[in-house]
């Protein structure tokens, strides 16, 4: 479904994310392990487009992302990834059901309440639709925003550290909504975590070396 | 969903900042376009007023007076002058009409002026009730008159001395209302008129009894009245004497030399009505700007507001800009967001400014009875009022440049890892 070939990215003369080869086929579950700083929430950024390495080719879903520029990328981005940040990141300006008909709009996929009202109600917050942002729990809000990730069925879905601040019980629901919704939507899904909880949950890990750069420092200092 | 709800969603989160920045650029849209509407009113008003007369003649002194007081009767005239002299110019090749006009006192602070039926005719005024006046002291009042006064067909009243309210009364001559003249919308309708016969024989009156009793005014010091001056030396015989007179030139290449040669030759003094009301309007004219200048600065002030309301917005607002951004939004959209959201603001303002200016103007008899006649303005749309949509629009996208720019801008990968 996707391969990264020949990564390498760097900021400065620092290099942050070095991978020669990761190929995931369609529909298959990833763990993308690796300690803090390893440069996992870039490496979802590169596989969401939002971030060009500085080195080597993206494919996903047939699509060279090279080729890809500007709002032709931006228009690509929203109809083939959802992604789940690590802080959610729901517009507190707009209600539940808004945000999730806000992603339908700026993907340019037709207004369909339907389809909202049944996501809503399959990730369990159907009787809060009409809620803000800052009225839903930590436990609600990451329910929509999986929703939110899904709304428009994209090929390949990327949770940024899903678990981080949930308690066992809920980290393995968040887990298991979001393989369910992944599957229910035909997607291929990677979730980014340093969590030790997740391991077990996932079929298949890509474990990232430590940040190359802090590696290296560390070993001046030793 | 789309850009015109995002945008409502976003003023909604922000209600006071808002409401205080709408409600700046209503104010000063509001200023500017009240300026706007009564100024142009004002102006057609005047030249309305002066429509059909080419000089006013009267007594030397100020021409600007002699045009207040002649075309639209706001000011006391400078003097009087002898009717043989308007008679005269009344045969000159180049005049092809002239009205008398003798001045001097009220009723009820509106002003009684002798005069000929061709003034009635001039300003196309036409009788609702009654009939003309056609012996002394018959009096036909202008409609303004009439309903304030309620003074109806056949009634009598007496005028009093001097233009404004609150002069002695002519109590021995009184005036017989013989007719009432249907509303023109120009000066007429605040004017009693009678003929200069019975202005003469007021005063005349009123002569003989100062010889023999001490006046409660002093004749010799008012100027603003058409009284026969030799009266009071001879007690009989008067000079005939008017206070100005309106001319119609037969051809406009009298202006060129007309005006010049009554001022050099004759005694009396030729003032433009629109030379002198343009010069009248550099004079308020310098007020009106600073008026204009007060609402501009509102309006950058609001602008101003508005700049600082999205540029504090946006430092909370990145995420969400970045999150629009990751579901597809293009930076286009993000910039187009914005921009609307500031213009949708500008708009509020600029509409509810625009109905206040209407407002105001429509009801400015209510709080400025002088300034009444001037709401017709109110239903007016001035050319002048797209300057102050352009300038209101202007400054909701002027704000929105700077914040527009740096959400275009944005990192949304590093936007989102900082969050």
């Amino acid at each position: 479904m996707f391969a990264l070939i020949g990564i390498e990215h760097r900021y400065g003369a620092a290099t942050v994310l070095r991978i020669d080869e990761w190929r995931a086929a369609e529909g298959e579950h990833w763990l993308l392990a690796g300690p803090s700083g390893s440069g996992k929430t870039t490496l979802l950024h590169i596989l969401a487009g939002l971030t060009t390495p500085t080195i080597g080719t993206v494919v996903v879903g047939g699509t060279d992302l090279g080729t890809l520029k500007g709002s032709a990328r931006d228009r690509w981005r929203g109809r083939t990834v959802g992604l789940v940040p690590q802080r959610l990141h729901l517009v507190g300006a707009l209600d539940v059901r808004d945000n999730l008909r806000l992603a339908q709009f700026l993907a340019g996929v037709p207004d369909d309440p339907e389809r909202v009202r049944e996501l809503l109600a399959a990730v369990g917050v159907g009787d809060l639709a009409n809620r803000y942002p800052r009225e839903l729990s930590q436990g609600q809000a990451q329910r929509v925003a999986i929703a939110r990730s899904v709304i428009n069925r994209p090929a390949l879905v990327l949770a940024d550290e899903p678990t981080a601040n949930l308690d066992d019980a809920h980290a393995a629901g968040a887990l298991e909504l979001l393989r369910a919704q992944a599957i229910a939507n035909g997607a291929t899904l990677v979730v980014a975590s340093h969590d030790a909880r997740v391991r077990p949950l996932l079929p298949r890990a890509f474990a990232l070396p430590p940040r190359p750069a802090v590696a290296a420092r560390d070993g001046i200092a030793a | 969903m789309n850009v015109v709800r995002l945008a409502f969603a976003y003023a909604r989160r922000r209600p006071l900042a808002t409401v205080f920045n709408i409600a700046l650029l209503a104010v000063g849209v509001a200023t500017i376009t009240l300026v706007i509407l009564l100024s142009r009113e004002l102006e057609q008003r005047l030249a309305r007023e002066a429509t059909g007369i080419d000089l006013v003649v009267g007594a030397k002194g100020s021409p600007l007076q002699l045009v207040l007081a002649g075309v639209y009767h706001a000011d006391v005239p400078p003097g009087n002058v002898p009717l043989a002299a308007v008679e005269e110019l009344a045969r000159n090749p180049l005049v092809q009409q002239v009205i008398p006009l003798a001045l001097g006192d009220s009723y009820r602070g509106f002003r009684i002026v002798g005069t000929e039926p061709a003034f009635v005719a001039h300003y196309g005024a036409s009788l609702a009730q009654g009939s003309g006046w056609s012996r002394p002291m018959e009096a036909v009042l202008g409609s303004d008159v009439a309903r304030a006064s309620g003074l109806a067909v056949g009634t009598t009243f007496a005028g009093s001395h001097g233009l404004a309210e609150g002069g002695g009364d002519h109590g021995e001559t009184p005036y017989r209302v013989v007719g009432i003249l249907a509303p023109t919308g120009r000066v007429i309708d605040r004017l009693v008129l009678t003929g200069i016969d019975s202005v003469w024989r007021v005063h005349a009156h009123e002569d003989a009894d100062a010889e023999h009793a001490d006046a409660d005014h002093d004749h010799a010091a008012t100027s603003d009245r058409a009284q026969p001056s030799a009266a009071r030396a001879t007690g009989h015989a008067p000079v005939r004497e008017v206070t100005l007179a309106l001319v119609r030139y037969k051809s406009p290449l009298a202006a060129a030399s007309l005006p010049r040669t009554i001022n050099a030759e004759t005694v009396l003094q030729a003032a433009s009505p629109p030379y002198e009301s343009a010069r009248l309007f550099t004079v308020f004219g310098v007020g009106t700007e600073v008026v204009r200048g007060f609402a501009l600065l509102l309006i950058g002030a609001s602008a101003f507001g508005l700049f600082v309301a999205l540029a504090q917005a946006l430092d909370e607002r990145r995420y969400d800009l970045a999150i629009m951004r990751v579901l597809g939004a293009r930076r286009s959209t993000i910039v187009a967001v914005l921009l609307l959201e500031s213009v949708l603001l500008a708009a509020t303002g600029l509409v509810l400014g625009l109905g206040l200016a209407h407002g105001l103007a429509a009801g400015i008899g209510a709080w400025l009875p002088a300034a009444a006649p001037l709401a017709a303005g109110a239903r007016v749309w001035q050319p002048e009022e797209w300057g102050v949509v352009a300038l209101a629009l202007g400054a909701g996208i002027i704000a929105t440049l700077l914040p527009a720019w740096r959400a275009y801008r944005l990192d949304v990968a590093a936007t989102l890892a900082e969050g």
